[in-house]
């Protein structure tokens, strides 16, 4: 390129741009620009494609069994004899987890990213980032029998009524497992605030802890919200520490000592057993999807809301 | 230090060639600096500054980039102490009552509630403007609302900007100008009363109307504070101060009255500064 243009240059005896120069910078550009659209097109196609299988197929279900059953019956048993489909007790299996969960995550990871970025030293931050990335790296799975079989027994030494299945102790590790996540994201939001602004506070007199509460928090708000919303839907969507440590029987209960099945508990459970392809059961599961799809949808939406409202620019 | 003449009082020191004690240039000390060095951890960058700053006078730190103007203007509110490695040497003397600003023994947090601050660069706290205003009232544990709208009027009407935001005080302090924030910084730091008010370039991001606008306010506000301004810009320092230091590569070149320092500079230095043939 270089070269045809010392060529364009020698020939034409100007530094003036050719026709063919401009001609052909125009092409590249175009060409890109067509291919970063497309890069982009593939993820909403796939976003579309996933809603697409989610409503047909549920709608097949729907057709044996009214909106109005789905939603206000309190019993889910589609592989009874006798099926009722109810999808409350899954629901409330879902937030209740979730919400233990989040109480644990998110009080949790706002107080440690704040340390992180406003009060821990270099070596600090530096010993402690890795170690929260490693609780990232351990398998669900682990995290499941971790909570059916060290952290309900000793639960059950402070709470002996607790059941061997509850959802307590799997929303406890649950906790713990997208805490880092909580924090990563959070703690990024923290230090990407200028430095600028952390002066003027101290200037004014404010301590450090005033400055990350009162300055520093407000200023990364959005991102701190973006932090918790991934949390949660990590928390709604995870099966496998439910799976092992809630029990699989669906119930409709808000009390986090029993069992209950979640929504994602009961995919898994359909999916691997041996229901027929295209009967009412396996469509279930289609359904159940779609009722977590627009749960996490409409929580997305409320931090879209939220973190408009509060946008802070610096 | 052979063109001021010190007649000690107490704390009260006269500056200037037979000032007499109604010009400007006979005025009590606020802060004497007395033989100030400074380390960013392992390199240093002042050397045994020793210059004294006058009450209700505004004092102008010129010199090239990176000669240590506004490191020197860091250490009276101890802004240095914020990151890591940093190191001060010598006192910074804050009178009436004569605590050293850069003992280690010194809670930073005593200069820094007396001591007000406007950066180079307007950085309002993403909150309302009314609560920008209030942040240092309310962080002193003022809490009364008659006391904080009083203040919050008062600085505003202070830093020139009352008549342009007095209908939306709850409006985000982002949706402001540059030159509206800068003012609104002004206020911020005028709000809790500050013995001292330290500007370091507070015009270098503004355009001419709103340099103008800051230049007229600080020569008001001159009549109840100590003012310390950095200042890349020879014109302001001239236009508005009545004391003038020149620092190059971390060392106080020459201090003296203004008029006197940008007329009849006695360091060679300073002459060839000030007249443009370097920095």
């Amino acid at each position: 390129m270089a070269v045809e243009v010392a060529e364009e240059i020698r020939a034409t005896g100007t530094l003036a741009p050719t026709a063919a120069f401009l001609a052909r910078r125009r092409w590249v550009d175009r060409t890109m620009r067509g291919l970063l659209a497309v890069a982009a097109s593939l993820s909403i196609f796939v976003t579309l494609g996933i809603v697409w299988v989610l409503v047909s197929e549920s709608l097949v279900f729907f057709r044996h069994v009214s909106l109005v059953e789905f939603l206000t019956d309190t019993e889910w048993t589609p592989l009874f004899a006798n099926p009722r489909f109810g999808i409350l007790p899954l629901l409330a299996g879902t937030v209740t987890v979730s919400a233990i969960a989040l109480l644990v995550a998110i009080p949790c990871g706002t107080v440690l990213a704040i340390y992180l970025s406003e009060f821990a030293s270099y070596r600090a931050r530096e010993v402690i980032k890795p170690v929260l990335e490693l609780l990232a790296g351990v398998p669900t799975v682990v995290f499941g029998y971790f909570a059916l079989l060290v952290v309900t027994p000793t639960l059950r030494i402070f709470l002996p009524d607790i059941s061997g299945f509850n959802m307590l102790s799997p929303g406890l590790v649950m906790g713990v497992m997208i805490l880092p996540y909580v924090v990563s994201l959070s703690e990024d939001a923290m230090r990407a605030v200028p430095n600028s602004l952390r002066e003027g506070a101290y200037a004014l007199g404010y301590t450090r802890l005033q400055t990350g509460l009162r300055v520093v928090v407000p200023a990364a708000f959005s991102g701190i919200t973006a932090a918790y919303l991934l949390g949660m839907a990590r928390a709604v969507g995870e099966t496998m520490v439910v799976a092992i440590a809630a029990g699989q029987n669906p119930k409709f209960t808000f009390n986090p000592l029993e069992g209950a099945a979640t929504i994602t508990a009961y995919i898994v459970q359909v999916s691997l057993g041996d229901v027929p392809h295209g009967s009412i059961g396996y469509q279930s599961i289609f359904a159940a999807g779609l009722v977590l799809f627009v749960f996490t949808l409409f929580f997305n939406l409320v931090g879209f809301i939220l973190r408009r409202r509060f946008r802070e620019v610096y | 230090m052979t063109a001021m003449d010190k007649a000690r009082d107490g704390y009260t020191v006269t500056l200037g060639r037979a000032a007499d004690p109604g010009s400007e240039f006979a005025a009590r000390v606020k802060v004497e600096v007395e033989g100030l060095s400074f380390w960013y951890g392992g390199k240093q960058a002042l050397f045994d500054v020793t210059m004294p700053i006058a009450e209700r006078r505004v004092t102008a730190l010129i010199g090239p980039s990176g000669c240590g103007k506004s490191t020197f203007l860091r250490c009276f509110n101890r802004m240095h102490d914020l990151y890591p490695g940093n190191r001060y040497a010598g006192r910074i003397v804050l009178h009436p009552d004569g605590i050293d600003i850069v003992s280690p023994k010194t809670d930073p947090m005593i200069p820094r509630l007396r001591i007000g601050m406007v950066f180079q660069k307007p950085n309002p706290f993403p909150k309302s403007i009314y609560e920008n205003v209030a942040a240092g009232l309310r962080i002193r544990g003022i809490r009364d609302r008659a006391l904080l709208d009083e203040q919050v009027e008062k600085s505003l009407r202070r830093a020139a900007l009352w008549d342009e935001v007095k209908d939306r005080l709850d409006a985000s302090a982002y949706d402001l100008s540059g030159g509206q924030q800068q003012r609104l910084c002004i206020a911020r730091a005028l709000a809790p009363e500050p013995e001292i008010l330290l500007l370091d370039e507070p015009t270098s991001a503004l355009d001419p109307i709103a340099t103008a606008h800051i230049e007229e306010l600080i020569d008001e506000l001159r009549a109840e504070y100590t003012i310390v301004i950095v200042t890349h810009n020879m014109q302001q320092a001239a236009r508005i101060s009545q004391f003038t230091g020149f620092f190059h590569l971390g060392r106080l070149v020459e201090f003296g009255p203004t008029q006197q320092l940008f007329t009849r500079p006695r360091e060679t230095m300073t002459q060839d500064y000030i007249t443009g043939r370097f920095g």
